[in-house]
């Protein structure tokens, strides 16, 4: 599913070099939870980004679901993004002037579905994250939580291989971000692979593995078992 | 994308309309003053055609003289006695040739009186100018012969000294301090202003030499050829029986100009057009200024929504397509800027044209041009925007507060 070996990225600032990433490699499979940890300045936001196909490995291979990543160019990055990886970000980032249905839609006005299927998948999605009844709202009508479970809808859109959450409940109370990450959890059990970053122990807690990195590498990568109850 | 364009358009219409505002003067000042161009073009192409086609004129002293030109006009060279000789040599290509003499004077019929345009002229001028006499007759050439103080009318002066719906033939009138028995009143031409061809009294061309203002020479002789298509051969024939006859070997020192009414056309229909260009000119400046103005708008745009257009690229949107949609919005403001400036433009010329009744010309190209300029200025003034837009990088975009 995801395959990283060696990855390495090197930031220069004038003659100053950067090492972000320090040859990181791991490999995700298909229906994982993973937690990616690590405090600021430990290469997770890189990490994300690479793993995004937001920006590409100084050096190093990344295969996402069968595909080579780090060699291609910009518009490949995109299309990339739009069919396989479903982001959910900390600021939720939707647009301030759509409707909850229209934000769900977007990603598939980028990857050509017919117009008249966006509306119906995009509707179906939203009764999945329990909005069902939100569909004309617009984003400064909602709850922080509701506006993150737009996010999620949104990035549900296009059936991606992976969601990478950034932070997902990093500006949500408690109770909130009980709720997204139940919902991580419930789509993690209908088999989709979901990788998040996090710096809170508590959130990582509802995934099934931790990797944590310090200084651009991997210092721990263990599975949590979780009793059931 | 259409409607994506227009939301984004209308989350700040103040400053929306103010940057379409630019597009819509630049536009409007652009085809008014295109249009009202052309409308005076046409007045003028209208009247000089009125005064007969087939038509040369020749005009004394108008060359050059050791690099100095005189006045058309204002010299003396030209006498009846070079109609007559002209008469005399039957050229093939000349039908009719009227000599005449132009002055002003003061015309008074009892209390009335009137400063009016006074031609002396001989019986041909009736045909060489297409003249309809609505009573009376018109200049013989026995009163030529006998120096005869009669003079036919127009309209213009019939009314300015006998009031509407008179018939004066046979009153007296006044020529300066000599009676003249109106014989006749011509047909309107219609012409306003310095243009007006009613505004004239026709004497006998030997009256206004010898009585009236005691010259020998003639204004200009106009020459009617058989058709348009000797216009050129009666030109050069008519020049050179002339320089002939003044015993001159050298067309450059010609005391005499031939002018076509081509010429006349071309030289009158060329100022008109240059004023034109000139205005247009500093019409399109203004469009230009407009341009840069949705520029401007469109590059605070692309900062504001940086964060969107991050998310937007995040999500899968392509370069293109960041482009196309930038580009959509500054073509929709130049574009309804284009239409609005085109109304304004063309009410503005209906206006102008109506106010010193000229005719209204609306030519479909300006119309054209007004519509295609604006999308393009769209294009050529948002594409920069646009590309910034779409080559900002995701995380960076992401990131923007």
């Amino acid at each position: 599913m995801i395959q990283v070996k060696n990855l390495t990225k090197i930031y220069r600032t004038g003659v100053v070099e950067t090492k972000a990433l320090d040859g990181v490699s791991f490999r995700i499979d298909k229906g994982e939870f993973v937690a990616i940890m690590g405090p600021s300045g430990s290469g997770k936001s890189t990490l994300m980004h690479i793993l995004g196909a937001l920006d590409v490995p100084t050096e190093g291979e990344y295969f996402l679901d069968g595909e080579k990543v780090q060699s291609l160019a910009e518009d490949e990055l995109a299309d990339i993004r739009n069919r396989k990886i479903g982001f959910v970000f900390q600021a939720y980032n939707l647009l301030p002037r759509a409707s909850a249905l229209k934000n769900v839609m977007l990603p598939m006005v980028y990857g050509d579905v017919p117009r008249g299927e966006r509306e119906m998948r995009a509707k179906k999605l939203l009764d999945t994250v329990g909005l069902g009844d939100r569909l004309e709202h617009r984003p400064n009508q909602l709850s922080g939580g509701q506006q993150q479970r737009v996010a999620i809808a949104r990035a549900l859109a296009l059936g991606p291989a992976i969601i990478l959450a950034d932070e997902p409940t990093g500006n949500l109370a408690t109770v909130q971000g009980e709720e997204i990450m139940e919902i991580f959890e419930s789509l993690n059990q209908q088999g989709h692979t979901v990788v998040m970053i996090t710096h809170e122990s508590d959130i990582a807690k509802h995934a099934k593995r931790t990797i944590v990195l310090r200084d651009g590498r991997i210092v721990s990568d263990q599975k949590i078992w979780k009793s059931q109850n | 994308m259409i409607t994506s364009a227009l939301e984004a358009l209308n989350t700040n219409r103040l400053r929306t309309g103010l940057a379409t505002l630019g597009i819509i003067i630049g536009i409007g000042a652009v085809i008014a003053l295109i249009s009202l161009g052309q409308s005076g073009q046409k007045s003028v192409e209208a009247q000089i055609e009125s005064l007969g086609s087939n038509l040369l004129t020749v005009l004394p002293g108008a060359q050059s003289s050791d690099g100095l030109r005189g006045a058309a006009g204002g010299a003396t060279s030209l006498t009846y006695e070079d109609a007559q000789a002209l008469v005399v040599a039957r050229l093939t290509t000349i039908v009719n040739i009227s000599p005449e003499l132009s002055r002003r004077t003061q015309v008074s019929a009892g209390r009335n009186n009137t400063n009016t345009q006074i031609l002396g002229v001989i019986p041909t001028y009736i045909e060489v100018r297409k003249i309809n006499l609505t009573s009376g007759n018109f200049i013989s050439q026995q009163d030529v012969n006998s120096l005869s103080k009669v003079v036919v009318l127009g309209p213009q002066v019939v009314v300015d000294l006998f009031g509407e719906g008179v018939n004066p033939v046979g009153q007296t009138v006044r020529l300066g301090k000599l009676a003249f028995r109106v014989i006749g009143v011509t047909e309107s031409k219609g012409g306003s202003g310095f243009m007006n061809q009613d505004d004239i009294a026709f004497v006998p061309l030997t009256t206004a030499q010898k009585q009236l203002f005691g010259v020998d020479y003639v204004s200009s002789i106009s020459i009617e050829t058989r058709n348009k298509e000797v216009m050129t051969e009666a030109q050069n024939e008519v020049g050179y029986f002339l320089l002939n006859r003044h015993k001159l070997n050298d067309p450059s020192q010609a005391d005499f100009s031939i002018m076509s009414q081509a010429d006349i056309l071309g030289a009158a229909s060329q100022i008109t057009s240059t004023f034109t260009l000139l205005l247009s000119g500093i019409a399109a400046i203004s469009l230009l200024v407009g341009g840069i103005g949705i520029m401007n708008i469109m590059l605070v745009t692309v900062t504001e929504r940086t964060r969107e257009i991050g998310l937007r690229k995040a999500l899968g949107a392509k370069k293109k397509t960041i482009i196309t949609q930038f580009l959509f919005e500054a073509v929709i403001l130049t574009f309804a800027g284009g239409i609005l400036g085109m109304l304004l433009g063309i009410g503005l010329s209906f206006l102008v044209s109506s106010l010193i009744k000229m005719p209204f010309a609306l030519s479909p190209t300006a119309v054209i041009l007004a519509i295609s300029v604006s999308g393009g200025i769209g294009i050529l003034f948002g594409w920069y925007p646009a590309r910034r837009a779409a080559n900002l990088s995701p995380i960076e975009a992401l990131r923007y507060e």
